[in-house]
């Protein structure tokens, strides 16, 4: 089983391709996409497991040795992360059931997507920088085709500014990938960062650094590199703005994350520094995003900003206590994300409206929906037994120990803020005065509700089983801060 | 060699960079073109051009040119010809609802308040 760590590219891969032949049949296509996504998620399972028991595992495709074929490297961090993009998907295309119409069906929306979960989970196992830029194109190039799927006015205005971006910022990276590639003269990440060490030029690779920081950060949504993001998010339907803001900018955060602490060790003082402002820059414009707007689907789309700015903000830390909280906020935000997106999709299906001023007292008629999305906003904001408390608590708690008490001071604020906002939607939605609702089907309210509560108790018991967590976090902390348990993985020396 | 490479990127980034601030949504798309022309031949510079055989093994051929960055390029070709042939669909079909290709008249933020 050495191949193991394929498996969660291969599955949905292989679906995806045998998809494209049973276009018309929307119910075979149905029992297709779920047991693709079934299989993946249980290998993935499966992954994480024989992660922690064995240590990194490593494959050099075509048996070349380590530095001169391409390396798939599965540490804890992407372990966790594959497993959960997997998760999500697979409650997000449950949704898509009942929540997609049935002319997207039938033109390729669930191969689409599974082949954005091949190139996103190839993106978080590889351990080659261009093989990274080929996995960012593949997922790039499905997500381009969800976005104007159905092809609505709004969608088509949105995605060609969505496109023209990517494509610039694809461009930067190629032309990042070649300078680095002129000076260490490899592209299997693990010898770039011993090569980086040996070639001693800190200039130029701090100059390649914020190269790499502007790429990474266009694709994740840091300040000032986010102004694409909120409008071309808003186009698309509900399921696929949940898989875009769930999974997309994260791939950006990781590719950041893996970068700044496996190559770009020798000038801390000025990349991290760098690195740091920016992400709390972009918590401060997130929070403005998210109380500026009163509708509900820009409001949560720039949390997903605060939420970049935070992790990042961790990340930059490169201290063990922040590390790990950086870790938990990742995926706590992944699945809380995706709760949300659902769950106010689904609020929008019965109001008819996205406008929060023309919504009012729903309490009455969906409490079910308003308990779970209460819920699920205390679960974003950090209140201590859900789920986003204690990746903040570590963030934080790492911020004072380094002694850089004004960006944990903001992060504490930006808490309240990103509570305000949220509850924010739940005053003006569910209570009030009930204001005239159109006539929605029971059942479709129902089936709808099913993977949004299923999301929302897999956070609840992601924040109540923090314990039974810490060994795999630790874990993933561990290789994040000491690159040469990577390295020798990989080269195996 | 890599001097005048080097210049003649710059050339082709600061081109591009012009097309794509401009308001034609074709002009755009050739910028996007130009733009990888000049990454492309970036990554072709920047693994040397110091002489050597096409990378064919040959009998009595020792210096070869490095194979790595054409394999490079050849792969970003393919991946940008298809976004680039993606993004032109795309285009026409804009033109053919919106019945503009005018980037200020696509701005579009009347459904916010």
């Amino acid at each position: 089983m050495t191949n193991l760590l394929l498996f969660p590219i291969l599955i949905p891969f292989l679906f995806a391709i045998l998809l494209l032949f049973f276009k018309e049949s929307v119910l075979m296509q149905r029992i297709l996409v779920m047991t693709g996504l079934f299989f993946s998620t249980v290998s993935a399972l499966y992954l994480v497991f024989v992660v922690k028991e064995d240590g990194i595992q490593t494959v050099t495709l075509g048996s070349w040795p380590a530095p001169f074929g391409i390396t798939m490297v599965s540490d804890m961090l992407s372990a966790l992360l594959v497993t959960t993009t997997l998760i999500i998907t697979f409650f997000v295309v449950l949704y898509s059931f009942y929540a997609i119409d049935e002319g997207r069906e039938k033109n390729f929306y669930y191969p689409a997507i599974l082949f954005m979960i091949t190139g996103i989970n190839g993106a978080f196992t590889t351990g080659d920088i261009f093989n990274m830029f080929v996995f960012f194109e593949v997922f790039l190039m499905a997500s381009y085709v969800l976005s104007v799927l159905g092809g609505e006015k709004k969608q088509l205005r949105e995605s060609i500014k969505y496109m023209l971006v990517n494509v610039v910022s694809s461009a930067v990276f190629v032309i990042t990938v070649a300078y680095l590639y002129s000076i260490v003269g490899t592209l299997n990440m693990a010898d770039i960062s011993v090569r980086i060490q040996e070639v001693n030029q800190p200039g130029i690779i701090s100059v390649i650094a914020i190269l790499f920081l502007i790429v990474f950060g266009i694709k994740g949504a840091i300040f000032p590199l986010y102004f694409w993001l909120p409008s071309s998010y808003a186009a698309p339907p509900i399921p696929v703005l949940t898989l875009f803001g769930a999974l997309l900018t994260k791939v950006g955060v990781y590719a950041i994350t893996r970068t700044y602490t496996l190559f770009f060790l020798q000038d801390i003082s000025f990349t991290h520094m760098w690195l740091m402002g920016l992400s709390l820059l972009t918590v401060v414009v997130g929070i403005i995003g998210a109380l500026a707007y009163f509708d509900v689907k820009q409001i949560i789309i720039y949390n997903i900003i605060i939420a970049v700015g935070v992790i990042l903000f961790g990340v930059s830390l490169m201290d063990g206590t922040a590390m790990e909280g950086s870790i938990y906020y990742l995926i706590h935000d992944m699945l809380i994300k995706a709760a949300l997106f659902l769950l106010i999709g689904i609020l929008i299906y019965v109001t008819g409206t996205s406008n929060l001023r023309e919504m009012g007292g729903l309490m009455k008629q969906y409490p079910a929906l308003g308990w779970t999305y209460l819920i699920a906003a205390f679960g974003l904001a950090g209140i201590p037994p859900l789920s986003g408390f204690i990746g903040k608590f570590l963030i934080v708690k790492g911020a004072f120990q380094a002694g850089h008490w004004i960006g944990a001071i903001a992060i504490l604020l930006s808490s309240l803020a990103v509570l305000l906002s949220v509850i924010r939607i739940f005053i003006y939605a569910f209570w009030g005065e009930p204001k005239p609702t159109p006539e929605r089907s029971k059942t479709r309210y129902n089936r709808m509700m099913i993977p949004a509560v299923l999301l929302v108790t897999l956070t609840v018991l992601y924040g109540v089983g923090t314990e039974a967590l810490v060994p795999y976090m630790s874990d993933a902390a561990d290789v994040l801060l000491d690159p040469s348990a990577y390295v020798n993985a990989v080269l195996k020396e | 060699m890599e001097l005048l490479m080097a210049i003649i990127i710059g050339i082709l980034f600061s081109a591009a960079v012009y097309l794509i601030l401009s308001r034609t949504l074709l002009r755009v798309i050739l910028g996007t073109g130009l733009l990888s022309h000049g990454a492309h031949l970036l990554i072709l510079t920047m693994g040397g051009l110091d002489g050597g055989a096409p990378p064919v093994i040959a009998d009595g051929v020792t210096d070869f040119a490095d194979p790595l960055p054409q394999a490079l390029i050849l792969t970003a070709i393919v991946i940008s010809f298809g976004v680039t042939a993606f993004m032109l669909v795309l285009s026409y079909r804009l033109y053919a609802e919106h019945k503009t290709d005018d980037l200020n008249m696509l701005r579009g933020n009347d459904e916010h308040d």
